[in-house]
């Protein structure tokens, strides 16, 4: 990814060479994308700020220890997802998964307490990020990383651990359950898409 | 069915499938109305997680995560400063203490001759039948207590070296770690 005219790997073998200052601008290009990221684990935007920040020292610190092997985003994620881990941990809350029996039961009450206040979040924007957290974490996961992180299918595959056609079903569920969440909770809205 | 026609759509709009099937895909959206149907809400969707925008973080987020890091150096990449004789040594151990106990337990074994004049194991590898306390004498205890304490002294030696040398050179130091 080259915004400012230098590709990561630049910035990267300029850090490590001693310019500091140079990672700002990988803080600039990947802060929107982490702090997304972390958003659809933690729902709180001061605490999700402090992990975002958290990881890009993280990065920062252990930036030797990227081999390069994968893309700089992709290991982005992977020490978002760590920090994230940890905090909850920390936090004593539950960590969903999709296979823990509880999510069930969890989701139906935040879809009711996003049920409650549908009337105040009107922006295609704010209904999509409404209907991605109602999701299970791993759904939301896919789907951030295929449309936000721009990552293959294969990428995808490394960060998960799994085979690149598993993740493509994952990926069409995820989409699947999306469109569910939509039609069940933004009915209007999206027949207002559909019509545009 | 529905689904069916929703994973072939989604694999058209994602450009995964094959030639043929792209060219059955085309000839159903311009035939089926169904089809075409599908199409555009699942395009619709895939259209609008593309162009979706990322939350922003506050305007000083950059600022603060600089201010951060300004405070630490970059570590040393794990592959420089994790000795790879000191894991061989650890496997050393751990291997030789594997060959003495299977050593012991073998030296356990009486063969005793049968009727027809071939050796029998007259062992079985039964924990009550072990004779434990040859093993876990004061003496052997002892001797396996001095050499890790022996060990750890030179464990600790070289980590000190390494501090002093990092110290010199004002290079990384353990406060750093990642």
């Amino acid at each position: 990814m080259t915004i400012t005219g230098h590709s990561d790997e630049e910035i990267i073998n300029r850090t490590l060479k001693g310019d500091q200052p140079a990672f700002a601008q990988l803080v600039e290009r990947y802060k929107n994308y982490v702090f997304t990221l972390i958003l659809r684990f933690i729902d709180n935007r001061e605490d999700a700020e402090e992990i975002a920040q958290d990881v890009f020292v993280k990065a920062y610190r252990s930036l030797a220890d990227f081999r390069g092997d994968s893309k700089f985003s992709t290991w982005l994620f992977t020490i978002s997802r760590t920090t994230c881990l940890s905090f909850l941990r920390k936090k004593k809350l539950d960590i969903q998964s999709l296979d823990n029996e509880k999510t069930g039961l969890q989701l139906e009450n935040r879809e009711s307490a996003f049920h409650a206040n549908l009337v105040e979040q009107k922006s295609r924007h704010a209904m999509l990020n409404q209907a991605i957290s109602m999701l299970s974490p791993d759904d939301a996961q896919v789907l951030n990383l295929f449309y936000k992180g721009d990552q293959t299918l294969e990428e995808i595959g490394k960060i998960m651990r799994l085979d690149s056609n598993t993740v493509k079903v994952k990926l069409h569920r995820a989409r699947q359950r999306l469109k569910d969440k939509m039609e069940k909770y933004f009915s209007h809205e999206v027949r207002e898409i559909h019509s545009d | 069915m529905d689904q069916d026609i929703e994973h072939r759509i989604w694999e058209f709009i994602d450009g995964h499938c094959s030639p043929s099937e792209k060219a059955a895909i085309v000839q159903n959206l311009a035939d089926n109305q169904i089809w075409k149907n599908k199409y555009t809400e699942l395009k619709s969707i895939h259209d609008m997680l593309q162009k979706e925008e990322l939350d922003m973080p506050s305007l000083r987020f950059t600022k603060n995560v600089m201010e951060e890091i300004s405070r630490y150096q970059v570590a040393p990449a794990t592959k420089n400063y994790i000795n790879k004789n000191v894991i061989r040594g650890i496997s050393s151990f751990f291997l030789v203490m594997i060959i003495g106990l299977i050593i012991y337990f073998v030296g356990q074994i009486h063969w005793n001759g049968n009727s027809t004049g071939n050796l029998v194991p007259a062992f079985s590898l039964e924990a009550d039948k072990l004779n434990w306390s040859k093993m876990l004498n004061n003496t052997y205890v002892n001797i396996f207590i001095g050499i890790n304490t022996i060990l750890g002294l030179i464990l600790l030696d070289k980590y000190m070296q390494v501090r002093k040398k990092d110290g010199r050179s004002g290079g990384w130091s353990k406060g750093d770690s990642a």
